[in-house]
């Protein structure tokens, strides 16, 4: 059983597991998803994609940042059968930029961006994502295999130089 | 006065009208009775005693009440005047600050008109400017294109003369600006300025992480080992990340440029241009204030001589870092004066040091226990035993009154008598805002939470926004504030460059912090946390799972703030030394949620040893809701589970 205590203006209450089996009652208000101060996930609620995404990493903001965003746009927004396939100009632009910086994106990562891409961008766009801090890491993944679903499974992305 | 003048000029001749007319009436009453005489006499003493006495009386009257009139009169304008004349001297003294720098700036607008029309021609440009006596702006204009020649004129070509978004400060809010600028406006050009000498890089690991790290080299190399054995730099980005400063105007795609050791010294808000200590102009279009702060120091420490100072640490930059390292290694005794974030951190670290190199740390406060202004006074003191087990001698309830420099020591005298003898201290006393700019640019400094006052879309004025430690934001929830903490810095920074690339977004998204005492002791928090509101705290025994340890292997990642995002990362605290197993929480705070109230609505939230539920936290306080069971609430987190 859960007892309490009172510090002066300070209350104190120790719970055991049980106590806290029942479901909560307090009440939270629900969410507007197209709330627009709220931070977005990867894909906005009007379909664009938000570059500004914690999840992207730097990606859009690097050296690299306008090839990875025409590649990536050109994805998003292709309708052909084998998605992005119309692309692969836009991806071969964007990984011979990102071979100037080797230190930025460490080069193991290019075998996989393509296919990473393809398909994790399918579940992106279904998971917002949650992201208040600025990952401090660099632009190292070539690919998005930063977003929602892989994060820690995919150890070998990140970490700078 | 006037009004009065005129109004008794009308009656008087009634006045004497009428007192005539009393006259003639009271002698043929006094001829008929005696006592009449005398009432009408009085009546007849106030009209006028005749024709002489008459007058007499009226001037006095006339002339007493027009006194009167006139001192009420002459005070006033007399004090309408004094302000009028205050407001003057005020109004005046602007006109001429502005003239000064008028005068600067038809000069500094010569010398570039010149080389504007021969856009393509590289040699031409470089020839006015040498020659043009003010002209220590880069030579091309920011109309031209071309490269400047990178052998001309040393440094000052290098600082471009305009930048589209101007960075002042290269830290944690102004990166995350920068980034944030770059991902939304395609091929914007981006200035960081930094005093430093250093690249922008994240502060928390430099009273943490780095403290725990084997590598001996780590002070060079500022690495530090992640949980995963990964390593990472504290730079944010390598070098190749930025492009040079004088490539900033002329790079296809833009890019993000750093312009180190130089200060920022004078703002125009009215020419939308900044002068740096070298007196270098730099024009913007939007510009970010992100100066951060610097520490504070005690008075006692200011006026003990230089032979105090000397060994004294106010730590706050990498330099710090280094020079604190060097000391730890050969100092016996160091002694940190303050007990909030910074200082126990920092007591942890070198506490931790203590056995290996032989060093007494002695951590000196105020308040009653570590973290006395932030967590509940139960909790605090639950929090120094924690503290004195990692090796630091804790001195509380100590005011500092003098420090000496004595035998070689440094002695440091507390109002209580106490004396504390050690080698080096390092002050965590606060952190002033640097609002150094407010003046040139005439921007608001708050007085209570000082830094410069902005509204909750992190904007002082139409081009310029502030982020940071140095901001004090309206928060929409909880109010006006000024936050010092990493995320925060990352947040607003982020905000800061989304507002600047017309987002028009306020504060909304609360930033969050963390703090690692030791591998027991970590918590979570959102909101204001101040030990002086009301709290309720929810707690649970913990098991051997439940160690910020614990909890950063088990979801990969290190920093806290990135446990939400996908991205993994950073470090932990605690790299290799092993966890002290047998320490678990025996006693009753091992975990839990403590809720800070403000009439009756949580406003803070502490996740006290429970990790990754920073969510929840975040949108009980968004609602602002008044639960009316807080032990409802805390079951959202299950507290139990890991």
């Amino acid at each position: 059983m859960s007892y309490c205590r009172q510090e002066g203006k300070d209350r104190i209450i120790f719970v055991t597991k049980e106590d806290h089996e029942t479901p909560s009652n307090a009440e939270l208000i629900a969410d507007d998803p197209n709330d627009p101060y709220e931070e977005q996930g990867l894909i906005l609620p009007n379909g664009d994609i938000n570059w500004n995404c914690p999840c992207l990493g730097g990606m859009a903001s690097g050296p690299c940042g306008s090839q990875f965003k025409e590649a990536f746009s050109c994805f998003h927004y292709s309708k052909e059968e084998v998605k992005g396939s119309e692309c692969i100009d836009y991806f071969r632009n964007m990984q011979e930029c990102m071979q100037k910086y080797p230190e930025l994106y460490p080069q193991e990562e290019d075998k996989e961006s393509s296919t990473q891409a393809e398909s994790d961008t399918g579940s992106a766009s279904a998971a917002p994502t949650e992201g208040s801090a600025l990952s401090p890491e660099t632009d190292a993944t070539p690919s998005t295999s930063s977003l929602p679903s892989d994060s820690v499974s995919t150890t070998d992305s990140q970490a700078a130089s | 006065m006037l009004k009065c003048r005129t109004v008794w000029k009308k009656l008087a001749p009634l006045a004497r009208d009428s007192s005539t007319l009393c006259r003639q009436d009271v002698r043929r009453a006094g001829l008929n009775n005696g006592s009449a005489v005398r009432v009408p006499a009085a009546h007849m003493s106030s009209g006028s005693a005749g024709g002489g006495g008459e007058n007499k009386l009226y001037v006095l009257l006339v002339g007493a009440a027009c006194l009167g009139g006139g001192i009420y009169a002459y005070r006033t304008v007399k004090g309408d005047q004094q302000r009028y004349m205050e407001r003057m001297a005020e109004i005046s003294s602007r006109p001429h600050k502005a003239a000064s720098q008028k005068t600067a700036v038809p000069a500094q607008s010569e010398p570039p008109a010149v080389p504007e029309p021969k856009p393509g021609a590289a040699p031409s440009p470089e020839e006015p400017s040498p020659a043009a006596p003010g002209a220590e702006a880069a030579a091309p204009s920011e109309t031209t294109e071309p490269p400047p020649a990178v052998d001309s004129t040393p440094a000052s070509t290098k600082v471009p003369s305009h930048a589209p978004y101007l960075l002042i400060g290269g830290g944690t809010a102004s990166f995350a600006a920068a980034r944030s600028i770059r991902a939304r406006d395609p091929g914007a050009r981006v200035l960081i300025i930094t005093n430093e000498p250093d690249l922008p890089y994240m502060r928390p690991p430099l009273s943490k992480e780095l403290w725990f790290s084997d590598d001996p080299s780590v002070t060079e190399t500022l690495r530090f080992k992640q949980w995963n054995g990964k390593e990472r730099s504290i730079y944010f980005q390598p070098q190749s990340f930025y492009i040079q400063p004088e490539e900033l105007n002329s790079a296809e795609n833009g890019g993000v440029a750093v312009l180190t050791g130089k200060k920022v010294i004078h703002m125009d808000v009215r020419g939308n241009k900044v002068k740096l200590d070298d007196d270098t102009e730099i024009l913007y279009d939007k510009c970010l204030i992100a100066t951060g702060g610097v520490p504070r120091n005690l008075q006692a420490i200011e006026r003990a001589g230089e032979k105090v100072t000397k060994r004294t640490t106010l730590f706050r930059k990498i330099e710090d870092f280094k020079s604190l390292d060097k000391v730890s290694r050969n100092a016996k005794s160091i002694t940190i004066i303050g007990g909030g974030f910074l200082g126990s951190e920092l007591a942890c670290a070198l506490g931790r040091r203590s056995a290996d190199f032989d060093l007494e740390v002695i951590q000196m406060f105020p308040e009653k226990g570590n973290m006395g202004k932030v967590l509940p006074e139960y909790l605090s003191n639950w929090t120094t035993e924690k503290v004195k087990k990692e090796g630091v001698k804790i001195i509380s309830e100590a005011l500092v009154k003098s420090v000496t420099y004595k035998d070689d020591k440094l002695e440091i005298q507390l109002k209580d008598g106490r004396l504390v003898k050690t080698d080096h201290i390092v002050a965590a006393v606060g952190l002033e805002p640097n609002v150094d700019l407010a003046k040139s640019a005439g921007l608001e400094v708050d007085s209570d939470f000082g830094g410069f006052r902005v509204n909750a879309e992190l904007q002082a004025r139409s081009n310029i926004w502030v982020a940071g430690d140095a901001a004090c934001f309206y928060d929409i929830r909880l109010g006006r504030r000024r936050v010092e903490h990493h995320d925060h810095a990352v947040v607003s920074g982020r905000l800061a460059g989304e507002n600047m690339t017309g987002a028009s977004k306020p504060y909304w998204h609360q930033s969050m912090f963390w703090s690692d005492l030791g591998p027991d002791v970590g918590y979570e928090a959102i909101g204001i946390v101040d030990s002086s509101l009301p709290t309720v705290g929810v707690f649970a025994k913990a098991t051997a799972k439940d160690t910020p340890k614990a909890a950063t292997e088990k979801s990969g990642t290190g920093i806290r703030s990135e446990s939400e995002t996908e991205d993994t990362a950073v470090s932990p605290v605690a790299s290799s030394t092993p966890a002290p197993a047998v320490e678990q929480q025996r006693d009753n705070y091992g975990k839990g949620v403590i809720f800070y109230l403000r009439d009756k609505v949580v406003v803070g939230i502490i996740l006290w040893n429970v990790f990754n539920r920073m969510p929840i936290a975040r949108k009980i306080i968004k609602d602002g809701e008044e639960h009316a069971d807080l032990n409802e609430v805390a079951k959202l987190f299950n507290i139990h589970e890991d």
